[in-house]
């Protein structure tokens, strides 16, 4: 199993990790950071299987995978 | 656990200034990779230029110098020459170097300068509100060119890489996008080649970036991705334009 940290107060909510995910396990949190964004999130931490595309995609180097 | 993947120390902890969606940062984010791959972070010097990408030298985790508009290439010329053993960089948009610096860099080319540019276009003056460059799109809507840039006006884009790739001077030039994983995998390539050519002393290399500007070109950052793909790359084509033996 991978695990995402997700730096929450970096993110800007762009949503280019979204699209890159190819199980499509991330979505933008309801939630509103400091910056006034809506950070990513991942619902599903076991079904990620730590590609790493979102982080690679990423412009704000807001996500570390782990695996 | 293993890391498969986490920000480079090449970055500093600033949050960078770019609007949301704009792959300045993964540009940024792949030369650092490159330069902290090759562990020439503590002999790097890099060379901010005017434009969006102004304010790079709060974010490289290495020595750099902002130069005036368009002059990096003649800045990074003398820091080089004055210190040949340095790994010496240039950063800069479209804006900057294929405008007020198209003679910078033209020569710096011509002359082989033992130089890397990174050279970022995304077809508009991202940073001054989205005017006309250089390098915008036949037809393209800007604040300029509201009605779409009329090249019997206007004149066509310019091709930096191809008009380059003609002289005899450079060692590596080749054009790279970032629209996709792939091709951000392709492009860190391109831009760690370029530094292993410098630091082997093989001269001049330079790697255009096809890049967005969502909130200038008036879209979401997943359209301007794909704007990207279907209208910059037919008009911008991908590849080595010239790598000398």
């Amino acid at each position: 199993m991978a695990k995402l940290t997700i730096a929450r107060e970096v993110c800007k909510g762009c949503g280019l990790c979204i699209d890159a995910c190819p199980k499509a396990l991330l979505t933008l949190s309801s939630e509103i950071n400091n910056r006034g964004y809506h950070p990513v999130a991942i619902a599903e931490q076991d079904k990620c299987i730590g590609c790493a595309f979102c982080a690679r995609m990423c412009p704000d180097a807001v996500i570390k995978v782990e695996k | 656990m293993a890391v498969v993947y986490e920000k480079t120390k090449m970055l500093t902890d600033k949050p960078l200034h770019y609007c949301p969606g704009c792959t300045h940062g993964i540009i940024h984010r792949l030369v650092a990779e490159a330069i902290d791959e090759l562990g020439i972070q503590g002999k790097t010097i890099g060379v901010a230029p005017v434009g969006c990408a102004v304010f790079a030298y709060d974010y490289f985790n290495c020595d750099m110098m902002e130069a005036a508009h368009g002059r990096a290439p003649a800045v990074a010329t003398g820091c080089k020459r004055v210190n040949p053993g340095n790994i010496v960089f240039t950063y800069q948009g479209d804006g900057d170097l294929a405008s007020i610096g198209a003679a910078e860099i033209t020569h710096a080319a011509a002359r082989n300068e033992n130089i890397t540019v990174i050279f970022v276009n995304n077809a508009i003056y991202g940073m001054t509100g989205g005017q006309m460059a250089p390098t915008t799109l036949p037809g393209q809507v800007t604040t300029t060119s509201p009605y779409g840039r009329d090249v019997n006006h206007c004149g066509y884009p310019i091709r930096i890489s191809e008009m380059l790739a003609t002289l005899e001077g450079p060692a590596y030039i080749n054009r790279v996008s970032v629209h996709d994983v792939k091709n951000i995998m392709n492009a860190k390539k391109a831009i760690k080649r370029a530094f292993e050519l410098q630091m082997q002393g093989k001269g001049f290399s330079l790697i255009e970036v096809l890049s967005t500007c969502p909130t200038n070109w008036g879209m979401t950052p997943k359209e301007a991705l794909k704007w990207l793909e279907d209208n910059m790359i037919p008009q911008y084509p991908l590849g080595v334009k010239k790598e000398r033996e």
